[in-house]
């Protein structure tokens, strides 16, 4: 069964629990700087809006790299970043349309969303269930689907 | 069914493996006239820095790859092509039939016309060879000086700054990356490279290269509104540019402008020849007019969308693809997406933090993003793609951008992502 992760803006408080959760998972460091996860205040309508890679099928990260750094993990789904073969040429952060993929210049690579390797630590770690790792088949994720197909460049 | 590819470049590679993809049996035969592994010209610069070593450039790293998608990988270089009896003529001698061809045959650097150009010692940084003469003469302490100062020659500046070479960059526009970033832009990533104790000349041009004895192999003039400056060099770097590899094709019938006119599809105008990457003049996106591109994003784009027209199994159309590039010049991190410059009628903002390295400028047609720049932004910035290309209307949030840009990740969201975010 494929899994994803399933946002839903309506639950988030901005408490940022999710990012200092991801930052320690993939960095080893508690700072929402080097979070894969973002929330997005919305002062004026008081909505927080959590934002990641939802690992589309276009892959647009994966088939820019020139070096085979980014690779589909065939169990869950996720493009995941080789760290031994990313140069840091950071091609892949201007591919991706969804501004999903970042630049780390501590370490000199790029970061993204793996889903911890299907036990993603921001759902664990999101009080309101506004971030849930589910069934991909729920009909959540195809609402995600359908906002990501709205951005998504003309073919 | 025996598909032939010129080039063993990334857009070369893609077509292979999405013609296998596609077609189990089909015999597949890459050409490429370096005696390598299919690698990436842009890894080099980091196997120059030596962050990794030359296998890390390579563009497939399992071992067996190709044999094991029964991809066939020739070291020769293609003479001639003869569309008649689908066949292509060899350096070696021999020829290669066809029933689809795919030319890839990439681009190359151009040469600017120099006295003393020629000479060993004066390189361009374009093949895993270059990189090797580069390595040997760029020693600490070694002067060198680099011709050009556009998105190739910024790349590798850092590479030859952290070799502890002595580093004069000769540009002959008034800024530096002329042709990715407008003047504030290309004039801040100027006074970045200074404060970092690089020499550069901008409005400069390099007359001759002239062999000496002495402690050091040339002297090199270079020309400027003040008068000439000589210079001391042991290693001189040529950057001014590449060209589409189409010698090979003269005589042909396929019609070439800058590079080979390809349609939507891929096709040239010769029946089962398909050119894409570096070599293709194909549709931007943004302007609608088919030009040649040269970067990675559209190479791979191009080699997925031949490879499915090849094949023929399912038409696919190239709509547009998209002018970008990302820069890091000795940690300065730039970007610029589709027309930066703007367009007539258009509006534009543009947000310069000069204390801090950075720069924001998006320009507009009525309430779409068509273009923008930003230095010193790595964040999200693949938006600025997003928006553009799945032409977003912004409605309201282009007033807010044009008071501030740095709402972009915002307006992006509220446009796209959650129905909940009125303005």
């Amino acid at each position: 069964m494929q899994m994803s992760l399933v946002i839903d803006a309506n639950k988030c408080t901005g408490c940022l629990q999710c990012e200092m959760a991801c930052s320690y998972e993939g960095e080893g460091v508690f700072n929402p700087t080097k979070s894969r996860i973002k929330i997005f205040p919305f002062h004026e309508e008081g909505i927080f809006v959590p934002y990641t890679c939802t690992q589309c099928d276009e892959a647009w990260c994966m088939h820019a790299c020139p070096v085979e750094a980014i690779v589909l993990n065939k169990t869950t789904g996720a493009k995941e970043i080789v760290n031994d073969l990313c140069v840091g040429c950071k091609v892949c952060t201007i591919a991706c349309p969804f501004g999903t993929v970042n630049y780390n210049a501590d370490s000199g690579k790029v970061i993204k969303c793996d889903l911890c390797g299907g036990d993603p630590e921001c759902a664990k770690a999101c009080p309101t269930d506004a971030i849930t790792y589910q069934d991909a088949n729920w009909t959540g994720y195809d609402k995600m689907k359908d906002y990501a197909a709205k951005a998504m460049p003309a073919k | 069914m025996k598909h032939l590819i010129i080039g063993a470049g990334p857009s070369g590679v893609v077509a292979a493996e999405h013609i296998r993809k596609f077609d189990k049996s089909a015999s597949i035969t890459i050409i490429g006239d370096e005696p390598e592994a299919p690698y990436s010209r842009m890894a080099i610069p980091y196997h120059l820095i030596g962050n990794i070593k030359e296998e890390g450039t390579h563009l497939r790293h399992t071992a067996g790859h190709f044999d094991n998608l029964n991809i066939k990988i020739i070291n020769d270089r293609v003479t001639k092509i003869n569309s008649k009896n689908k066949s292509v003529e060899l350096t070696s001698g021999g020829s290669e039939s066809y029933d689809k061809l795919l030319i890839a045959s990439g681009s190359r650097p151009v040469s600017p016309p120099i006295p003393g150009i020629g000479q060993p010692g004066v390189h361009s940084c374009w093949t895993l060879e270059d990189a090797r003469a580069i390595a040997a003469l760029a020693k600490p302490g070694a002067k060198v000086i680099q011709i050009g100062a556009g998105f190739i020659a910024c790349i590798i500046l850092e590479a030859l700054a952290r070799r502890d070479v002595e580093l004069t960059v000769v540009e002959m526009e008034d800024r530096m990356v002329p042709r990715m970033m407008d003047s504030i832009a290309g004039n801040m990533i100027k006074d970045w490279c200074v404060h970092k104790k690089i020499d550069v000349f901008t409005n400069g041009q390099v007359s001759e290269i002239k062999k000496v004895d002495g402690d050091h192999t040339f002297k090199v003039s270079v020309k400027t509104p003040n008068g000439i400056t000589e210079l001391d060099a042991d290693l001189v770097i040529t950057a001014t540019g590449v060209r589409p590899c189409t010698d090979f094709l003269e005589g042909s019938d396929l019609i070439i402008d800058d590079g080979i006119i390809v349609d939507k599809n891929m096709q040239t105008n010769v029946a089962d020849i398909f050119a894409a990457g570096d070599v293709a003049q194909g549709k931007d996106f943004c302007t609608g007019e088919y030009t040649v591109q040269a970067i990675q994003p559209t190479a791979a784009e191009h080699g997925l969308i031949a490879a499915q027209n090849m094949v023929g199994a399912e038409r696919a159309e190239c709509g547009g693809t998209i002018n970008m590039n990302v820069l890091d010049t000795m940690g300065l991190i730039s970007c610029s997406f589709g027309l930066w410059q703007g367009v007539e009628g258009g509006e534009s903002c543009q947000l310069v933090e000069k204390d801090k390295w950075r720069y924001l400028n998006l320009q507009f047609d009525g309430d779409v993003l068509i273009g923008a720049t930003a230095i010193g932004h790595t964040q999200h910035v693949g938006v600025m793609r997003g928006l553009i290309q799945a032409e977003i209307t912004l409605g309201p949030w282009k007033d807010k951008l044009l008071n501030n840009p740095l709402q972009l990740m915002s307006a992006y969201l509220a446009c796209t992502q959650s129905a909940e975010i009125k303005s």
